[in-house]
């Protein structure tokens, strides 16, 4: 088990949970709502470990990694509004979704990962928001603000029976309809779990010791010989497509693309902080950050509210309360987290185990 | 080739770049009186974005700090100010021009003073317990402009907030076929004043002096018995100052604000100052007239294109200088 990175067992154990209860989420947490908040910590602990390979392992500040995802779900989305909704059209779409991803991921990295790392954060951060802007502006392609609605193929439709018990309805299985939002859901988790577990495994192979190798020392990493700029170019590539999978995930889950739920810079802090709350450097973190944020974010507008509505009569605190400012209580979250937790949930339970 | 580059750095080298750009468009444009509209409106919009650009670039040339919340204070100042001036209607719309322009200097007086209070609390605040920490700089100061921002929706409201110009600077004036607003001249004006102002300070007082041996090197400073710590304080809060002022005047120019401004003109902001090079305020006025005048021009010839164009701006200048034009000498 050491060669799954660091981690120690209490951390093991957690993710473990996590991945239980959502390999079991249709059948435990039955409804609308649950399956939607799973298939939506999947989909970000795709892109949350990818964001912690490029971040927390190799130490690359990129700003750009929703617009990677952004161009995997919008490349499904157009291929599927545009045509008939077939899985050549979604394959296609996807494919070329994720290849735009990875053109544009070596291009920026060619042009601007030579220069010093604050340099390219600003640059990823311009590039994204021009990718925000375009996608609102191109209407036609795009859908604008109103992104795109479309279908995926029938048999992801819940209307579609997986198959049928003796009174020929969709058969049921513990009390759950055996349908395509299932098959749907499943092919969401399973996808989800081969990428992270394809992360998991570069981060321990030797690739995975020279990017650390480069995080703490740049200019000792070059004098032993490996080439930093052809390393940090690959794996900023590298976690582009995976970004952009995970996008083409979340465009078949959804059957909906828009800014809001692919490319605003609201997502960014939303990855930015499910890295940091999980701990940077650990990929077990992304796990654990993916689920506590996606878990925040669906039930803390509700606490929001309760609260919003409890303290009505006093000055300002509604205000502050109302379910729209949640945003700014997670940015004062993560301002306090980078403060006294830099090592995140996994990276603090680690070191508390060790130290016994 | 070799004599056409020593011809060109004796003329000024990279310092000539906007009058090439500002002689390409002419003749592009070809109608001299729409070039002159359009290359007034380029340098307003250069200065202001100089005003709110310049403080960063301080920041992070004396102290190695990148604040990516530093726009957050242009929001601030255009907001103190837009607020301010809604309180004035009396002086703005007054026909004496000594009102109008009273009304203007408060409303902008109290934005820099809104600035200097909030870059105090921001360095002390935010910035203190992250020096020399890139990546946790990075992430805190991310953070902050988040909450900056949502901050000034709770005070504000959400919705976008109308600004008052003073009567005296509405309207444009009109010479031959060319026409000016008045805007854009007294912004440029003000700007030149600022840029003036930060010259003489940088380079002939003592204060100064200490700044730019900080940004050349800062242990040096220290041994030598300076409080650093201080310098870059007040650095700080007059880059913060600046950054309020320019907002300020942008949210004049704009004449309608909205919260997310900060993030908007945080993208231009940075291009302005990865094309200038950090630490410099001459490089950062270059990047920022360089960016006012070529979305100007492009607007002008190719609105298509006008998003895009500072983007390739970018990308050219970094292939061909990756510290940007005029970098401090590090």
């Amino acid at each position: 088990m050491t060669k799954l990175g660091p981690g120690g067992w209490s951390v093991r154990l957690i993710v473990l949970a996590i991945g239980v209860a959502l390999l079991l989420a249709p059948f435990l947490f039955p409804g609308v709502r649950p399956i939607q908040v799973a298939a939506r910590i999947c989909v970000f602990i795709v892109l949350v470990a990818s964001y912690d390979l490029l971040i927390g392992y190799t130490g690359v500040v990129s700003f750009a990694h929703t617009m990677f995802f952004g161009l995997g779900a919008y490349g499904t989305a157009i291929a599927l509004s545009q045509s008939d909704a077939s899985w050549g059209a979604l394959l296609i779409g996807g494919a070329l979704g994720v290849l735009a991803a990875l053109v544009l991921a070596v291009l920026i990295g060619l042009l601007s990962l030579r220069v010093r790392a604050i340099f390219f954060a600003m640059v990823t951060l311009a590039v994204a928001s021009v990718a925000l802007v375009l996608a609102s502006q191109l209407s036609g392609l795009t859908g604008g603000e109103d992104g795109l609605t479309y279908s995926t193929p029938d048999l992801f439709s819940p209307a579609t029976p997986l198959w049928h018990d003796a009174a020929g309805k969709t058969a049921r299985l513990f009390g759950v309809r055996m349908d395509g939002q299932i098959l749907a859901y499943y092919l969401v988790f399973f996808c989800a779990l081969l990428l992270y577990l394809l992360l998991l495994r570069v981060t321990v192979s030797p690739l995975g010791t020279v990017l650390k190798a480069i995080r703490e020392n740049e200019a000792r990493a070059e004098a032993l010989g490996y080439r930093v700029v052809a390393y940090r170019t690959f794996v900023f590539g590298f976690t582009a497509v995976m970004a952009a999978l995970a996008g083409v995930l979340y465009a078949i889950w959804l059957q909906y693309t828009g800014p809001d739920t692919t490319l605003s810079f609201e997502i960014m802090v939303d990855i930015l902080l499910m890295v940091v709350i999980g701990g940077m450097g650990t990929m077990w973190g992304a796990v654990i950050g993916a689920a506590a944020l996606v878990m925040a974010q669906y039930y803390l507008r509700d606490v929001m509210q309760a609260a919003a509505g409890a303290t009505a009569g006093l000055p300002l605190l509604p205000a502050l309360l109302n379910p729209d400012r949640w945003l700014l209580w997670l940015g004062i979250a993560f301002i306090l987290l980078v403060y006294f937790f830099p090592a995140g949930i996994a990276g603090t339970l680690t070191r508390r185990e060790a130290r016994k | 080739m070799n004599q056409l580059s020593a011809t060109m750095t004796r003329l000024g080298g990279v310092n000539l770049l906007p009058l090439i750009v500002a002689l390409v468009a002419l003749a592009l444009i070809g109608a001299p009186s729409i070039w002159i509209t359009l290359t007034v409106a380029g340098l307003a919009m250069g200065m202001m974005l100089f005003l709110m650009a310049s403080g960063l670039s301080l920041v992070f040339g004396l102290m190695d700090v990148l604040n990516f919340g530093h726009s957050a204070f242009a929001s601030l100042g255009a907001f103190v100010a837009a607020t301010v001036l809604a309180h004035m209607s009396g002086w703005l719309g007054a026909d004496s021009w000594v009102l109008n322009l009273g009304a203007l200097a408060i409303a902008i007086a109290a934005a820099v003073g809104a600035g200097l209070i909030g870059g105090f609390l921001f360095e002390t605040v935010i910035i203190r317990p992250v020096y020399r920490d890139h990546l946790r700089q990075i992430l805190i100061t991310m953070g902050a402009l988040i909450v900056s921002e949502q901050l000034i929706i709770v005070v504000w409201g959400g919705s976008p907030l109308p600004v008052a110009r003073p009567k005296i600077l509405q309207g444009a004036f009109i010479w031959g076929d060319v026409s000016i607003e008045n805007y854009r001249i007294f912004a440029v004006v003000l700007g030149v004043m600022v840029y003036a102002g930060l010259y003489v300070l940088l380079n002939r007082t003592r204060v100064g002096l200490l700044i730019r041996a900080g940004v050349e090197n800062r242990e040096m400073v220290e041994a030598l018995g300076f409080r650093i710590g201080r310098l870059f304080i007040g650095v700080f809060m007059l880059g913060s100052a600046l950054a309020a002022m320019g907002g300020a005047m942008w949210a004049g120019y704009q004449q309608l604000i909205s919260p997310d401004m900060g993030a908007k003109m945080m993208i231009v902001v940075f291009i302005v100052v990865i094309i200038g090079g950090l630490g410099s305020i001459e490089g950062t006025l270059l990047g920022a007239l360089l960016v006012g005048l070529i979305d100007n021009y492009v607007g002008f010839l190719l609105p298509k294109a006008a998003l895009a164009s500072n983007m390739v701006l970018m990308m050219v200048i970094l292939m061909w200088r990756p510290n940007g034009l005029r970098p401090a000498a590090k």
